[in-house]
């Protein structure tokens, strides 16, 4: 008895003994160099692995940042400059200011400003909707209005709200990875910089179809009258396919194209409610409140909304 | 024991409630809407311009590279556009649009109705004279025809199959074909088989069609045409109709994985696509029209029609009893594979092979419940798949496992989701996954 144990131990103890120090001559013999600073690098990134700076996570981050001389292109949208210069500072290169940006959602065809001539039945999935067909409204261009950009963020910044049927940014919360602009299938949400103290000038919509039949599926759509191009002091507006754009490292905010636009296209948000002396021309967009957070702001109820369902109700 | 495919496969019930109606000639519409890309493959290039005048045969549209097909005036009259259109899913494309005066046709056309048998043409006249005629698969697939009969070097046709399955629960287009000019059809096939350079043919014919197989089997019986050609007759059994399910089933090859019927030795044709080679090879005459069976349990008068190129569909439903009050949906196509439509008033083109309208409460799908591990996807795939796990891969967005699943094996025949007891919709998220394998694959190929 006695000795069936002192047996056991003693070659389990011996067989111990062979596998470390065999162990320790293969980790000797295949021992992997890795620049310690890789770890004290990723330490200082926010470890999101969201995939926003284009790397796999944020380990593939740290070592691209360590191992490029010139680190300016790369850059964390999630940590953002704060990030960005201690990361520079450890490492002791040079990095780029970025100024923050936001995701923006294009698209102001909420479930009143854009009549739905058909239903759609099947999987509840942008990318599976926008293959299938034009979607539930007259217009092509538009949120379907699923969810796949709430769905793919980390940060719970995306969210649709159900009386609009659109999907809502969390400025807050947004960290700018892009994780939505690349689920949505229409291509209608955009990285826009943030601008100071949140305020922001737009054109919220991205359709490209005539004016008419622009105008005939969504009553807030752009439909390329060229208005605001005239209009603008700074020439930031450009306007390409019946659709105007603004370019953000242009615009001043001098918030004349929003007063010219006949459609209420182009949106101001996050700006103060402006004084009341003359007449504007959307009443009940200035006279709302502004909110915090939301950066697509409901449109005014548009006095010519259709609620007509023209050709009656088809299930697609 | 009659033939049919090994692999997968269901059985839904056939409701060809329109059999008996035979095909009635539908008026020329007051405008016709052509469409430019009719056809898998590239868009015509558009060949009139606003304001020119059009008989009906003249081409419109010409063919742009190797895989696209011409397109002809269906109509006679002024052109008085070319715009972007919207189809019956609503996007916007490019499309001639054309006034009607009157009925001229182009002089080169035989309208007659006598039958021309002889057929002297060298296998590449014949090609050139099928693709001048813009002739491309009317079962739905609309590839381009002179492709598929252009052998590439190296591949030797032993068989050519002919597709008169019409598995499609509802359409009944080419069996009325088959029922009416069933002679017409049988020169077609001797000028395929010509221009194929071989001695057997077989038609098949689901045993849902008894009328069918015995019309043609008597014609057949009375020596007149290659004694090459047969008829047989398959078991009734969704997706026979698909060509790689045709050829197992006729001949008991397997088409490989990513391999095309040409590695098996067979070109499938379908029947409409045989009846058009007739009318472009022997009367010089393009596709200009083609059967459209409207149908619905609640359709006043479910019909065949013989409806123009650019019609829109809105007025076949018109003539047809007009819309029935509970309309659910309305599809281009059959139940199984064909498209709900978001615009009625989107044209007829190559590929409408009928419009069904269903009830709203058997159209629409049922609530969505949690897949509960049964595999009937898996015994339903007629391609040998696991569609509960390619459709789970593509829902999460893991596109890079895909290829390996060989998702761009599926032929969308819809047979997984009609199977499943969860009403998942499987072939959405696979469809969606096909794609962006095909996204991957290309990129791969680009590099």
């Amino acid at each position: 008895m006695n000795e069936t144990l002192i047996y056991t131990i003693a070659i389990l103890v011996g067989l111990g003994l062979i596998a470390a120090v065999v162990l320790y001559f293969v980790a000797q013999k295949f021992k992997v160099y890795e620049d310690p600073r890789i770890d004290e690098t990723e330490a200082r990134l926010p470890g999101a692995n969201c995939g926003g700076c284009g790397f796999p996570g944020c380990r593939g981050m740290a070592e691209a940042l360590v191992k490029n001389d010139d680190i300016s292109a790369l850059y964390c949208p999630v940590g953002g400059a704060p990030t960005m210069k201690a990361v520079a500072e450890y490492l002791g290169k040079a990095v780029a200011e970025k100024e923050p940006q936001v995701a923006v959602v294009r698209c102001g065809g909420t479930l009143c400003n854009r009549a739905r001539t058909n239903t759609f039945d099947g999987a509840r999935s942008c990318a599976v909707e926008a293959a299938l067909y034009g979607g539930e409204t007259g217009c092509t261009f538009g949120c379907l209005g699923n969810g796949d950009c709430t769905r793919v963020c980390n940060f719970d910044a995306i969210h649709m709200n159900p009386e609009t049927g659109l999907p809502e940014v969390d400025e807050e919360k947004c960290t700018a990875c892009g994780a939505c602009v690349k689920a949505c299938p229409k291509n209608i949400i955009e990285l826009r910089k943030k601008g100071p103290k949140g305020r922001r000038v737009y054109v919220n919509c991205v359709n490209k179809d005539k004016g008419a039949v622009t105008r005939k599926a969504c009553s807030v759509g752009c439909i390329g009258c060229g208005k605001c191009v005239k209009t603008c002091p700074f020439e930031a507006i450009t306007l390409e396919n019946n659709l105007a754009y603004i370019d953000p490292a242009k615009c001043r905010l001098c918030r004349k194209c929003v007063a010219v636009c006949p459609t209420g296209a182009i949106v101001e948000v996050n700006f103060p409610p402006r004084p009341a002396e003359k007449p504007a021309p959307k009443p009940a967009e200035a006279a709302q409140p502004v909110a915090k957070t939301a950066a697509v702001t409901e449109n005014a109820p548009a006095q010519e909304t259709k609620t007509a369902e023209e050709g009656g109700e088809q299930h697609a | 024991m009659l033939k049919t495919f090994r692999l997968g496969g269901v059985h839904p019930h056939d409701h060809k409630i329109s059999k008996d109606a035979a095909i009635r000639i539908f008026d020329v519409p007051k405008t016709a809407t052509i469409p430019l890309g009719q056809h898998i493959g590239a868009p015509a290039t558009v060949a009139v311009k606003k304001g020119d005048k059009v008989l009906v045969g003249d081409i419109i549209g010409t063919a742009t590279g190797f895989v696209s097909a011409n397109i002809h005036s269906s109509v006679s009259g002024t052109v008085t556009g070319v715009d972007a259109v919207p189809d019956g899913g609503n996007l916007r494309k490019p499309a001639v649009t054309i006034a009607v005066e009157g009925d001229e046709w182009n002089p080169a056309i035989d309208r007659t109705d006598t039958l021309i048998k002889e057929c002297t043409l060298e296998p590449k006249e014949i090609i050139a004279k099928i693709a001048a005629a813009g002739v491309v698969g009317l079962g739905g697939a609309t590839f381009p025809t002179q492709v598929k009969l252009s052998v590439p070097p190296g591949k030797k046709v032993e068989m050519l199959i002919i597709n008169g399955v019409e598995c499609e629960p509802y359409l009944t287009a080419d069996y009325r074909l088959m029922l009416e000019h069933a002679e017409e059809l049988l020169v077609g096939c001797e000028i395929l088989m010509r221009a194929l350079g071989v001695e057997q043919c077989r038609i098949g014919i689901e045993n849902n069609k008894p009328e069918a197989i015995r019309h043609l089997n008597e014609i057949l019986g009375s020596g007149k045409y290659h004694q090459g050609i047969s008829v047989v007759p398959l078991k009734m059994r969704y997706p026979q109709g698909g060509e790689k399910q045709l050829i197992a089933a006729i001949t008991g090859r397997e088409v490989p994985s990513g391999g095309l019927p040409i590695d098996v030795g067979a070109v499938v044709q379908n029947v409409g696509t045989t009846y058009a080679v007739y009318q472009a090879v022997q009367k010089n005459r393009p596709i200009v029209d083609r059967v459209v069976t409207v149908t619905g349990k609640q359709l006043g008068q479910p019909s065949n029609l013989l409806v123009r190129i650019g019609t829109p569909i809105s007025a076949l439903i018109e003539a047809c009893g007009g819309m029935p009050a509970d309309t659910g949906k309305i599809i281009n196509g059959g139940p199984m594979m064909g498209r709900a439509m978001a615009n009625i008033d989107a044209p007829v083109t190559k590929g409408t092979s009928g419009v069904l309208l269903m009830k709203t409460e058997e159209s629409l799908r049922k609530a969505e419940m949690p897949c509960i591990q049964c595999a009937k996807c898996v015994d339903a795939c007629p391609m040998g798949l696991e569609p509960f796990l390619i459709s789970k891969l593509s829902r999460l967005g893991l596109y890079d496992r895909l290829e390996k699943e060989r998702t761009t094996d599926c032929i969308e025949c819809g047979c997984c989701s009609f199977t499943c007891p969860s009403n998942l919709p499987l072939l959405d998220y696979i469809r969606l996954g096909k794609a962006e394998t095909m996204k991957i694959i290309r990129a791969r190929q680009a590099k």
